[in-house]
Protein backbone atom coordinates (compact mmCIF):
# COMPACT_ATOMS: atom_id res chain seq x y z
CA UNK A 1 0.00 0.00 0.00
CA UNK A 2 1.17 3.74 -0.11
CA UNK A 3 3.62 4.72 1.82
CA UNK A 4 1.79 8.13 2.77
CA UNK A 5 -1.45 6.71 3.50
CA UNK A 6 0.16 4.45 5.98
CA UNK A 7 2.22 6.83 7.67
CA UNK A 8 -0.69 9.16 7.77
CA UNK A 9 -3.29 6.96 9.27
CA UNK A 10 -1.07 5.72 11.76
CA UNK A 11 -0.58 9.40 13.04
CA UNK A 12 -4.31 10.03 12.86
CA UNK A 13 -5.29 6.98 14.28
CA UNK A 14 -3.02 7.72 17.33
CA UNK A 15 -4.13 11.28 17.75
CA UNK A 16 -7.65 9.51 17.88
CA UNK A 17 -6.80 6.78 20.76
CA UNK A 18 -5.44 9.75 22.29
CA UNK A 19 -8.73 12.06 22.19
CA UNK A 20 -10.90 9.06 22.99
CA UNK A 21 -9.33 7.91 25.97
CA UNK A 22 -7.92 11.23 27.24
CA UNK A 23 -9.08 10.60 30.51
CA UNK A 24 -7.25 7.61 31.10
CA UNK A 25 -4.12 9.01 29.21
CA UNK A 26 -3.78 12.64 30.68
CA UNK A 27 -2.43 11.87 34.42
CA UNK A 28 -3.22 15.08 35.43
CA UNK A 29 -6.60 17.32 35.25
CA UNK A 30 -6.17 19.91 32.39
CA UNK A 31 -7.44 22.38 34.46
CA UNK A 32 -6.36 21.98 37.89
CA UNK A 33 -3.96 25.33 38.58
CA UNK A 34 -1.15 25.21 40.73
CA UNK A 35 0.62 28.43 41.67
CA UNK A 36 3.55 26.45 42.97
CA UNK A 37 4.31 24.60 39.53
CA UNK A 38 4.44 27.35 37.40
CA UNK A 39 6.21 27.07 33.84
CA UNK A 40 7.91 24.14 34.46
CA UNK A 41 10.49 22.75 32.11
CA UNK A 42 9.64 19.07 30.71
CA UNK A 43 10.21 16.59 33.48
CA UNK A 44 8.76 12.79 34.43
CA UNK A 45 6.08 14.33 36.07
CA UNK A 46 5.30 16.88 33.42
CA UNK A 47 5.97 15.50 30.38
CA UNK A 48 5.56 18.82 28.37
CA UNK A 49 6.27 21.36 31.15
CA UNK A 50 3.53 23.55 32.73
CA UNK A 51 1.99 26.72 32.25
CA UNK A 52 2.25 30.09 33.66
CA UNK A 53 -0.60 28.78 35.51
CA UNK A 54 1.05 25.62 36.58
CA UNK A 55 -1.44 23.54 34.39
CA UNK A 56 -0.15 20.39 33.07
CA UNK A 57 0.75 20.95 28.94
CA UNK A 58 0.20 17.29 28.27
CA UNK A 59 -3.20 16.78 29.44
CA UNK A 60 -4.49 19.83 28.26
CA UNK A 61 -2.92 19.20 25.02
CA UNK A 62 -4.29 15.26 25.39
CA UNK A 63 -7.83 16.88 25.77
CA UNK A 64 -7.15 19.68 23.34
CA UNK A 65 -6.80 16.67 20.24
CA UNK A 66 -10.51 15.89 20.87
CA UNK A 67 -11.47 19.69 19.45
CA UNK A 68 -8.90 19.75 16.85
CA UNK A 69 -10.30 16.10 15.61
CA UNK A 70 -13.68 16.78 16.44
CA UNK A 71 -13.74 20.31 14.61
CA UNK A 72 -12.15 18.68 11.31
CA UNK A 73 -14.39 15.92 10.96
CA UNK A 74 -17.68 17.77 11.95
CA UNK A 75 -16.62 20.75 9.49
CA UNK A 76 -15.98 18.83 6.94
CA UNK A 77 -19.25 16.13 7.02
CA UNK A 78 -21.18 19.60 6.78
CA UNK A 79 -19.30 20.76 4.06
CA UNK A 80 -19.47 17.45 2.34
CA UNK A 81 -23.50 17.46 3.06
CA UNK A 82 -23.26 20.56 1.37
CA UNK A 83 -21.31 20.65 -1.61
CA UNK A 84 -22.41 17.11 -2.66
CA UNK A 85 -25.90 18.34 -2.49
CA UNK A 86 -25.12 21.34 -4.20
CA UNK A 87 -22.58 20.50 -6.83
CA UNK A 88 -24.86 17.05 -7.38
CA UNK A 89 -27.57 18.88 -8.48
CA UNK A 90 -25.64 21.88 -10.32
CA UNK A 91 -24.22 18.93 -12.10
CA UNK A 92 -27.37 16.64 -12.66
CA UNK A 93 -29.84 19.42 -13.91
CA UNK A 94 -27.75 21.74 -15.40
CA UNK A 95 -29.52 24.79 -16.76
CA UNK A 96 -31.07 27.75 -14.22
CA UNK A 97 -29.99 25.29 -11.26
CA UNK A 98 -26.45 24.90 -12.03
CA UNK A 99 -26.61 28.83 -13.04
CA UNK A 100 -27.59 30.13 -9.39
CA UNK A 101 -25.37 27.34 -7.40
CA UNK A 102 -22.77 28.32 -9.74
CA UNK A 103 -23.06 31.99 -9.05
CA UNK A 104 -22.98 30.89 -5.24
CA UNK A 105 -19.87 28.72 -5.70
CA UNK A 106 -18.25 32.19 -6.72
CA UNK A 107 -19.44 34.68 -4.18
CA UNK A 108 -17.81 32.02 -1.95
CA UNK A 109 -14.96 31.96 -3.50
CA UNK A 110 -14.37 35.60 -4.25
CA UNK A 111 -14.86 36.35 -0.19
CA UNK A 112 -11.44 35.89 2.19
CA UNK A 113 -12.80 32.68 4.11
CA UNK A 114 -10.96 33.30 7.10
CA UNK A 115 -12.01 37.11 7.47
CA UNK A 116 -15.43 36.32 6.59
CA UNK A 117 -15.28 33.08 9.48
CA UNK A 118 -13.89 35.64 11.82
CA UNK A 119 -17.04 38.10 11.42
CA UNK A 120 -19.43 35.67 11.43
CA UNK A 121 -17.93 34.13 15.18
CA UNK A 122 -17.42 37.54 16.14
CA UNK A 123 -21.15 38.28 15.94
CA UNK A 124 -22.35 34.62 16.76
CA UNK A 125 -20.19 34.52 19.33
CA UNK A 126 -17.03 32.17 20.01
CA UNK A 127 -18.11 28.75 20.96
CA UNK A 128 -16.56 25.31 19.48
CA UNK A 129 -20.25 24.48 18.04
CA UNK A 130 -20.10 28.02 16.15
CA UNK A 131 -16.49 27.16 14.95
CA UNK A 132 -17.44 23.86 13.44
CA UNK A 133 -20.72 24.99 11.84
CA UNK A 134 -19.50 28.28 10.19
CA UNK A 135 -16.24 26.56 8.72
CA UNK A 136 -18.63 23.78 7.30
CA UNK A 137 -20.56 26.51 5.87
CA UNK A 138 -18.14 28.24 4.56
CA UNK A 139 -15.70 25.65 3.11
CA UNK A 140 -18.26 24.01 0.71
CA UNK A 141 -17.52 25.48 -2.41
CA UNK A 142 -14.21 23.32 -3.57
CA UNK A 143 -16.18 20.19 -3.03
CA UNK A 144 -19.03 21.29 -4.95
CA UNK A 145 -17.25 22.36 -7.70
CA UNK A 146 -15.79 19.05 -7.88
CA UNK A 147 -18.69 17.13 -7.12
CA UNK A 148 -20.48 19.13 -10.05
CA UNK A 149 -17.64 18.15 -12.71
CA UNK A 150 -18.15 14.69 -11.89
CA UNK A 151 -21.49 14.57 -12.51
CA UNK A 152 -21.45 16.60 -15.55
CA UNK A 153 -19.39 13.62 -17.17
CA UNK A 154 -21.51 11.00 -15.48
CA UNK A 155 -24.49 11.70 -16.77
CA UNK A 156 -23.87 11.36 -19.80
CA UNK A 157 -22.55 7.76 -19.59
CA UNK A 158 -24.72 4.91 -20.92
CA UNK A 159 -25.55 3.19 -17.70
CA UNK A 160 -26.92 6.74 -16.32
CA UNK A 161 -29.17 6.86 -19.59
CA UNK A 162 -30.40 3.19 -19.36
CA UNK A 163 -31.30 4.10 -15.84
CA UNK A 164 -33.71 6.51 -17.38
CA UNK A 165 -35.02 4.94 -19.74
CA UNK A 166 -35.96 1.83 -17.13
CA UNK A 167 -37.73 4.63 -15.51
CA UNK A 168 -35.52 5.37 -12.62
CA UNK A 169 -36.14 8.38 -10.73
CA UNK A 170 -33.57 11.49 -10.45
CA UNK A 171 -33.20 10.90 -6.92
CA UNK A 172 -32.31 7.29 -7.38
CA UNK A 173 -30.25 8.14 -10.23
CA UNK A 174 -28.21 10.65 -8.45
CA UNK A 175 -27.53 8.72 -5.01
CA UNK A 176 -26.94 5.36 -6.66
CA UNK A 177 -25.72 5.44 -9.86
CA UNK A 178 -24.26 8.56 -10.41
CA UNK A 179 -22.85 9.64 -6.65
CA UNK A 180 -20.83 6.37 -5.93
CA UNK A 181 -18.85 7.14 -9.31
CA UNK A 182 -18.05 10.44 -8.32
CA UNK A 183 -17.08 9.38 -4.56
CA UNK A 184 -13.15 8.90 -5.31
CA UNK A 185 -12.32 12.52 -5.90
CA UNK A 186 -14.30 13.56 -3.16
CA UNK A 187 -12.91 11.49 -0.38
CA UNK A 188 -9.62 13.45 -1.73
CA UNK A 189 -10.46 16.60 -1.22
CA UNK A 190 -12.44 15.98 2.03
CA UNK A 191 -9.46 14.28 3.42
CA UNK A 192 -7.41 17.15 2.45
CA UNK A 193 -10.06 19.28 3.65
CA UNK A 194 -10.12 18.26 7.25
CA UNK A 195 -6.20 19.67 7.62
CA UNK A 196 -7.57 22.79 6.48
CA UNK A 197 -10.31 22.66 9.13
CA UNK A 198 -8.27 21.93 11.69
CA UNK A 199 -6.03 25.13 10.70
CA UNK A 200 -8.56 27.23 10.83
CA UNK A 201 -9.65 26.13 14.26
CA UNK A 202 -6.78 26.39 15.94
CA UNK A 203 -5.81 29.64 14.14
CA UNK A 204 -9.37 31.16 15.50
CA UNK A 205 -8.79 29.82 19.07
CA UNK A 206 -5.16 31.19 18.89
CA UNK A 207 -7.27 34.54 18.05
CA UNK A 208 -9.39 34.09 21.34
CA UNK A 209 -12.40 33.14 18.80
CA UNK A 210 -12.51 29.40 19.22
CA UNK A 211 -12.38 27.47 22.40
CA UNK A 212 -12.56 29.86 25.26
CA UNK A 213 -10.01 29.57 27.99
CA UNK A 214 -9.61 27.76 30.56
CA UNK A 215 -10.98 24.96 28.00
CA UNK A 216 -7.99 23.32 26.55
CA UNK A 217 -7.29 23.29 22.64
CA UNK A 218 -4.38 23.09 20.61
CA UNK A 219 -4.68 27.06 19.42
CA UNK A 220 -5.50 28.76 22.49
CA UNK A 221 -2.07 26.89 24.21
CA UNK A 222 -0.20 28.31 21.71
CA UNK A 223 -1.75 31.83 22.34
CA UNK A 224 -0.77 31.27 26.00
CA UNK A 225 2.20 30.57 25.15
CA UNK A 226 3.72 32.98 22.93
CA UNK A 227 4.74 34.88 25.91
CA UNK A 228 6.73 33.15 27.08
CA UNK A 229 8.49 31.86 24.55
CA UNK A 230 11.47 33.53 25.02
CA UNK A 231 11.77 31.44 28.38
CA UNK A 232 9.00 28.37 28.37
CA UNK A 233 9.46 26.53 24.75
CA UNK A 234 7.45 23.79 25.64
CA UNK A 235 4.24 25.91 25.30
CA UNK A 236 4.81 26.69 21.90
CA UNK A 237 6.49 23.57 20.27
CA UNK A 238 4.20 20.88 21.42
CA UNK A 239 0.95 22.20 20.48
CA UNK A 240 2.82 23.96 17.59
CA UNK A 241 3.76 20.22 16.31
CA UNK A 242 0.69 18.45 17.45
CA UNK A 243 -1.25 21.07 14.84
CA UNK A 244 1.43 20.51 12.11
CA UNK A 245 1.81 16.61 12.43
CA UNK A 246 -1.83 16.83 12.07
CA UNK A 247 -2.60 18.62 9.38
CA UNK A 248 0.41 17.05 7.48
CA UNK A 249 -0.86 13.49 8.24
CA UNK A 250 -4.50 14.30 6.90
CA UNK A 251 -2.81 16.04 3.65
CA UNK A 252 -0.50 12.88 3.15
CA UNK A 253 -3.35 10.90 3.24
CA UNK A 254 -5.04 13.16 0.54
CA UNK A 255 -2.08 12.72 -1.57
CA UNK A 256 -1.80 9.40 -1.22
CA UNK A 257 -5.69 8.84 -2.10
CA UNK A 258 -5.33 11.03 -4.82
CA UNK A 259 -2.67 8.74 -6.24
CA UNK A 260 -3.98 5.15 -5.67
CA UNK A 261 -7.79 6.26 -6.71
CA UNK A 262 -6.54 8.54 -10.07
CA UNK A 263 -5.95 5.48 -12.57
CA UNK A 264 -4.66 8.59 -14.49
CA UNK A 265 -1.39 9.32 -12.24
CA UNK A 266 -0.84 5.72 -11.48
CA UNK A 267 -0.39 4.70 -14.91
CA UNK A 268 2.74 7.39 -14.80
CA UNK A 269 3.84 5.57 -12.22
CA UNK A 270 4.74 2.49 -13.45
CA UNK B 1 -46.48 -0.37 -32.84
CA UNK B 2 -43.83 2.21 -32.92
CA UNK B 3 -44.13 5.77 -35.16
CA UNK B 4 -41.37 8.01 -35.59
CA UNK B 5 -42.93 11.13 -37.15
CA UNK B 6 -40.42 14.03 -38.91
CA UNK B 7 -38.29 14.47 -35.48
CA UNK B 8 -35.37 16.76 -35.44
CA UNK B 9 -32.82 17.76 -33.18
CA UNK B 10 -29.85 20.17 -33.73
CA UNK B 11 -27.21 20.51 -31.25
CA UNK B 12 -25.08 23.82 -31.04
CA UNK B 13 -21.84 23.68 -31.13
CA UNK B 14 -19.42 26.97 -30.24
CA UNK B 15 -16.18 26.53 -31.94
CA UNK B 16 -13.92 28.01 -29.23
CA UNK B 17 -14.35 29.21 -25.79
CA UNK B 18 -13.73 32.65 -26.37
CA UNK B 19 -15.46 32.66 -29.42
CA UNK B 20 -19.08 33.65 -29.93
CA UNK B 21 -18.55 31.49 -33.37
CA UNK B 22 -21.35 28.93 -33.41
CA UNK B 23 -22.29 25.80 -35.47
CA UNK B 24 -25.72 24.40 -35.41
CA UNK B 25 -24.94 20.35 -35.58
CA UNK B 26 -28.38 18.58 -37.53
CA UNK B 27 -27.62 15.96 -35.94
CA UNK B 28 -31.21 14.29 -36.39
CA UNK B 29 -33.21 16.13 -39.31
CA UNK B 30 -36.52 15.49 -40.09
CA UNK B 31 -36.76 11.90 -39.86
CA UNK B 32 -40.02 9.06 -39.84
CA UNK B 33 -40.93 5.75 -39.98
CA UNK B 34 -42.67 3.32 -37.90
CA UNK B 35 -42.34 -0.53 -37.31
CA UNK B 36 -44.75 -3.36 -37.54
CA UNK B 37 -44.64 -5.65 -34.41
CA UNK B 38 -42.31 -8.50 -33.85
CA UNK B 39 -40.19 -6.39 -37.10
CA UNK B 40 -36.69 -5.17 -36.90
CA UNK B 41 -36.09 -2.10 -38.44
CA UNK B 42 -32.66 -1.97 -39.39
CA UNK B 43 -30.99 1.35 -39.24
CA UNK B 44 -27.71 1.61 -41.20
CA UNK B 45 -25.86 4.55 -42.14
CA UNK B 46 -22.14 6.74 -41.67
CA UNK B 47 -20.31 7.28 -38.20
CA UNK B 48 -21.76 10.40 -37.12
CA UNK B 49 -24.95 10.65 -39.41
CA UNK B 50 -27.00 10.51 -36.07
CA UNK B 51 -28.13 7.33 -35.60
CA UNK B 52 -27.47 6.85 -31.75
CA UNK B 53 -29.24 10.84 -31.26
CA UNK B 54 -31.93 8.69 -32.75
CA UNK B 55 -32.01 6.06 -30.52
CA UNK B 56 -31.65 8.58 -27.72
CA UNK B 57 -34.94 10.52 -29.06
CA UNK B 58 -36.64 7.25 -29.32
CA UNK B 59 -36.25 5.86 -25.88
CA UNK B 60 -36.55 9.51 -24.10
CA UNK B 61 -33.43 10.15 -23.08
CA UNK B 62 -33.10 13.36 -25.42
CA UNK B 63 -36.28 15.22 -26.11
CA UNK B 64 -36.82 16.35 -30.07
CA UNK B 65 -37.05 19.80 -30.81
CA UNK B 66 -39.82 18.86 -33.14
CA UNK B 67 -41.65 16.23 -34.09
CA UNK B 68 -43.17 12.82 -32.16
CA UNK B 69 -42.79 9.50 -31.04
CA UNK B 70 -45.33 7.42 -30.17
CA UNK B 71 -44.83 3.86 -28.78
CA UNK B 72 -47.62 1.42 -27.80
CA UNK B 73 -45.71 -0.01 -24.59
CA UNK B 74 -42.36 -0.23 -22.72
CA UNK B 75 -39.39 0.33 -24.43
CA UNK B 76 -35.74 -0.54 -23.18
CA UNK B 77 -32.42 -0.31 -25.27
CA UNK B 78 -28.84 -1.77 -25.63
CA UNK B 79 -25.85 0.24 -26.06
CA UNK B 80 -22.91 -0.24 -28.24
CA UNK B 81 -20.14 0.27 -25.17
CA UNK B 82 -20.73 -2.52 -22.81
CA UNK B 83 -18.16 -1.51 -20.86
CA UNK B 84 -19.97 1.86 -20.28
CA UNK B 85 -23.78 0.67 -20.03
CA UNK B 86 -23.16 -1.40 -16.60
CA UNK B 87 -22.86 0.67 -13.76
CA UNK B 88 -19.12 -0.27 -12.25
CA UNK B 89 -20.69 -0.41 -8.52
CA UNK B 90 -23.44 -2.38 -9.24
CA UNK B 91 -24.04 -6.20 -8.42
CA UNK B 92 -25.45 -8.04 -11.71
CA UNK B 93 -28.29 -8.93 -9.43
CA UNK B 94 -28.85 -5.08 -8.86
CA UNK B 95 -28.17 -4.16 -12.10
CA UNK B 96 -31.18 -6.59 -14.23
CA UNK B 97 -33.72 -6.21 -11.34
CA UNK B 98 -33.63 -2.27 -10.67
CA UNK B 99 -36.50 -2.11 -13.06
CA UNK B 100 -38.27 -4.42 -10.84
CA UNK B 101 -36.71 -2.62 -7.75
CA UNK B 102 -38.35 0.78 -8.32
CA UNK B 103 -41.59 -1.22 -9.10
CA UNK B 104 -41.78 -2.25 -5.60
CA UNK B 105 -41.64 -5.67 -6.47
CA UNK B 106 -40.71 -7.98 -3.68
CA UNK B 107 -36.64 -9.78 -2.87
CA UNK B 108 -38.26 -13.21 -3.83
CA UNK B 109 -39.58 -12.30 -7.55
CA UNK B 110 -36.92 -9.86 -8.39
CA UNK B 111 -34.36 -12.54 -7.82
CA UNK B 112 -36.56 -15.14 -9.67
CA UNK B 113 -36.69 -13.05 -12.67
CA UNK B 114 -33.50 -11.55 -12.18
CA UNK B 115 -32.62 -15.46 -12.94
CA UNK B 116 -35.00 -16.09 -15.17
CA UNK B 117 -33.24 -12.66 -17.45
CA UNK B 118 -29.92 -14.25 -17.55
CA UNK B 119 -30.65 -17.20 -18.39
CA UNK B 120 -32.43 -16.22 -21.47
CA UNK B 121 -29.18 -14.63 -22.88
CA UNK B 122 -27.89 -18.16 -21.58
CA UNK B 123 -25.99 -16.54 -18.78
CA UNK B 124 -26.98 -19.12 -15.57
CA UNK B 125 -23.68 -19.50 -13.87
CA UNK B 126 -25.39 -19.51 -10.14
CA UNK B 127 -22.87 -16.76 -8.86
CA UNK B 128 -23.01 -14.19 -11.49
CA UNK B 129 -25.37 -12.66 -9.58
CA UNK B 130 -23.06 -11.41 -6.78
CA UNK B 131 -20.15 -10.33 -9.06
CA UNK B 132 -19.60 -6.80 -10.81
CA UNK B 133 -19.39 -5.81 -14.12
CA UNK B 134 -15.51 -5.75 -14.61
CA UNK B 135 -15.65 -9.83 -13.58
CA UNK B 136 -16.95 -10.22 -17.45
CA UNK B 137 -16.00 -10.02 -21.05
CA UNK B 138 -16.86 -8.24 -23.53
CA UNK B 139 -19.47 -10.58 -24.73
CA UNK B 140 -21.00 -11.61 -21.44
CA UNK B 141 -21.31 -7.94 -20.49
CA UNK B 142 -23.49 -7.40 -23.74
CA UNK B 143 -26.07 -10.70 -22.80
CA UNK B 144 -26.20 -9.11 -19.05
CA UNK B 145 -27.40 -5.54 -20.78
CA UNK B 146 -29.43 -7.59 -22.83
CA UNK B 147 -31.01 -9.39 -19.44
CA UNK B 148 -31.53 -5.61 -18.26
CA UNK B 149 -33.77 -4.46 -21.06
CA UNK B 150 -35.58 -8.16 -20.62
CA UNK B 151 -36.66 -8.35 -17.12
CA UNK B 152 -39.37 -5.97 -17.23
CA UNK B 153 -40.75 -7.52 -20.96
CA UNK B 154 -40.86 -4.63 -22.83
CA UNK B 155 -42.51 -4.59 -26.61
CA UNK B 156 -39.65 -3.37 -28.72
CA UNK B 157 -36.33 -2.53 -27.66
CA UNK B 158 -33.29 -0.15 -29.16
CA UNK B 159 -30.17 -1.88 -30.60
CA UNK B 160 -27.27 1.07 -30.86
CA UNK B 161 -24.61 -0.73 -32.18
CA UNK B 162 -25.09 -4.06 -30.11
CA UNK B 163 -21.73 -6.12 -31.83
CA UNK B 164 -19.99 -3.56 -32.73
CA UNK B 165 -17.91 -3.28 -29.80
CA UNK B 166 -17.47 -7.21 -29.94
CA UNK B 167 -14.68 -9.48 -30.91
CA UNK B 168 -15.94 -10.83 -34.22
CA UNK B 169 -15.92 -14.21 -33.16
CA UNK B 170 -18.94 -13.69 -30.87
CA UNK B 171 -20.64 -10.87 -32.51
CA UNK B 172 -23.02 -13.76 -34.42
CA UNK B 173 -23.10 -15.55 -30.85
CA UNK B 174 -25.35 -12.26 -29.66
CA UNK B 175 -27.06 -11.49 -33.04
CA UNK B 176 -28.39 -15.02 -33.51
CA UNK B 177 -29.55 -14.98 -29.32
CA UNK B 178 -31.10 -11.78 -30.41
CA UNK B 179 -33.31 -12.88 -33.65
CA UNK B 180 -34.02 -15.73 -31.53
CA UNK B 181 -35.31 -13.81 -28.46
CA UNK B 182 -37.78 -12.05 -30.97
CA UNK B 183 -39.00 -14.69 -32.29
CA UNK B 184 -39.84 -16.17 -29.03
CA UNK B 185 -41.04 -13.04 -27.49
CA UNK B 186 -42.41 -11.25 -30.45
CA UNK B 187 -40.05 -8.32 -29.24
CA UNK B 188 -40.38 -5.02 -31.98
CA UNK B 189 -36.33 -3.95 -32.62
CA UNK B 190 -34.70 -1.11 -34.17
CA UNK B 191 -31.13 -2.00 -34.87
CA UNK B 192 -28.70 -0.14 -35.04
CA UNK B 193 -25.56 -0.44 -37.36
CA UNK B 194 -22.90 0.97 -39.80
CA UNK B 195 -23.03 -2.37 -41.37
CA UNK B 196 -24.75 -2.93 -43.78
CA UNK B 197 -24.04 -6.97 -43.81
CA UNK B 198 -25.12 -7.18 -40.58
CA UNK B 199 -28.11 -4.70 -40.57
CA UNK B 200 -29.44 -7.04 -43.55
CA UNK B 201 -28.89 -10.08 -41.31
CA UNK B 202 -31.22 -8.81 -38.69
CA UNK B 203 -33.71 -6.49 -40.31
CA UNK B 204 -37.51 -6.79 -41.93
CA UNK B 205 -37.04 -3.64 -43.31
CA UNK B 206 -34.04 -1.35 -44.18
CA UNK B 207 -33.71 2.20 -43.03
CA UNK B 208 -30.56 4.20 -45.21
CA UNK B 209 -29.28 7.24 -42.73
CA UNK B 210 -27.20 10.26 -44.02
CA UNK B 211 -26.25 13.63 -42.21
CA UNK B 212 -29.73 13.17 -40.09
CA UNK B 213 -31.81 12.04 -43.20
CA UNK B 214 -33.47 8.81 -43.97
CA UNK B 215 -32.41 8.79 -47.82
CA UNK B 216 -33.96 5.49 -48.59
CA UNK B 217 -36.50 2.74 -46.63
CA UNK B 218 -37.71 -0.61 -48.20
CA UNK B 219 -37.22 -4.11 -46.97
CA UNK B 220 -34.31 -5.73 -46.25
CA UNK B 221 -34.01 -7.56 -50.05
CA UNK B 222 -34.20 -4.52 -51.75
CA UNK B 223 -31.62 -3.02 -50.10
CA UNK B 224 -29.35 -5.28 -51.54
CA UNK B 225 -30.80 -5.94 -54.63
CA UNK B 226 -32.05 -2.91 -56.30
CA UNK B 227 -30.96 0.33 -53.99
CA UNK B 228 -32.17 2.98 -55.14
CA UNK B 229 -30.52 5.87 -53.53
CA UNK B 230 -27.21 6.89 -54.80
CA UNK B 231 -25.70 6.35 -51.15
CA UNK B 232 -26.77 3.31 -50.62
CA UNK B 233 -25.16 1.67 -53.28
CA UNK B 234 -21.98 3.62 -52.08
CA UNK B 235 -22.83 1.58 -48.79
CA UNK B 236 -22.73 -1.51 -50.50
CA UNK B 237 -19.93 -0.76 -52.91
CA UNK B 238 -18.01 0.29 -49.69
CA UNK B 239 -18.53 -3.58 -48.35
CA UNK B 240 -15.28 -5.35 -47.86
CA UNK B 241 -15.59 -8.54 -50.08
CA UNK B 242 -14.42 -11.52 -48.71
N1 LIG C 1 -24.74 15.91 -26.99
C1 LIG C 1 -24.27 16.38 -28.16
N2 LIG C 1 -23.85 17.66 -28.28
C2 LIG C 1 -23.41 18.14 -29.43
N3 LIG C 1 -23.30 17.44 -30.55
C3 LIG C 1 -23.68 16.14 -30.53
C4 LIG C 1 -24.19 15.54 -29.33
N4 LIG C 1 -24.49 14.25 -29.59
C5 LIG C 1 -24.19 14.04 -30.90
N5 LIG C 1 -23.70 15.18 -31.47
C6 LIG C 1 -23.33 15.32 -32.88
O1 LIG C 1 -24.40 14.88 -33.67
C7 LIG C 1 -23.95 14.13 -34.78
C8 LIG C 1 -24.57 12.76 -34.77
O2 LIG C 1 -24.05 12.00 -33.69
P1 LIG C 1 -24.50 10.51 -33.37
O3 LIG C 1 -23.78 10.04 -32.19
O4 LIG C 1 -25.98 10.46 -33.34
O5 LIG C 1 -24.00 9.74 -34.67
P2 LIG C 1 -23.89 8.19 -34.94
O6 LIG C 1 -24.50 7.97 -36.27
O7 LIG C 1 -24.42 7.41 -33.81
O8 LIG C 1 -22.33 7.98 -35.07
P3 LIG C 1 -21.43 6.72 -34.69
O9 LIG C 1 -21.44 5.84 -35.90
O10 LIG C 1 -20.09 7.33 -34.47
O11 LIG C 1 -22.00 6.07 -33.50
C9 LIG C 1 -22.43 14.12 -34.68
O12 LIG C 1 -21.92 15.13 -35.52
C10 LIG C 1 -22.16 14.44 -33.24
O13 LIG C 1 -20.94 15.13 -33.13
MG1 LIG D 1 -23.60 5.90 -32.45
Amino acid sequence: MNKRIIFGLVVILGMMIIALFAPFIAQQDPLEINHDARLEPPSINHLFGTDNLGRDTFSRMVYGSRISLSVGFIAVLISLGIGISLGGLSGYYGGKVDGVIMRLVEIMYCFPTFFLIMMIITFLGPSIVNVMIVIGLTSWAGLCRLVRAEFLTLRERDFVHSAKVQGVSDMRIMFRHILPNAMAPVYVSATLSIGGAILIESALSFLGLGVQIPNPSWGNILTSGKNYMDYAWWLTVFPGFAILFTVLSFNLIGEGLREVLDPKLREKRR
Amino acid sequence: MVEVDSIKKYFVKRNGFFTRDEKVVKAVDGVSFSIKKGETFGLAGGSGCGKSTLAKLITGILKPDEGTVSLNGAVDIVFQDPFGSLNPRMTIQEIVGEALYIRGKDKEEIEKRVRDSLRMVKLSDSNTLTKYPHQFSGGERQRIAIARALIHRPEFIVLDEPVSSLDVSIQAGILNLLKDLQQEHSITYLFISHDLRVVEFMSDVVGIMKEGSLVEVASAKDIYNSPKHEYTRHLIASIPTI
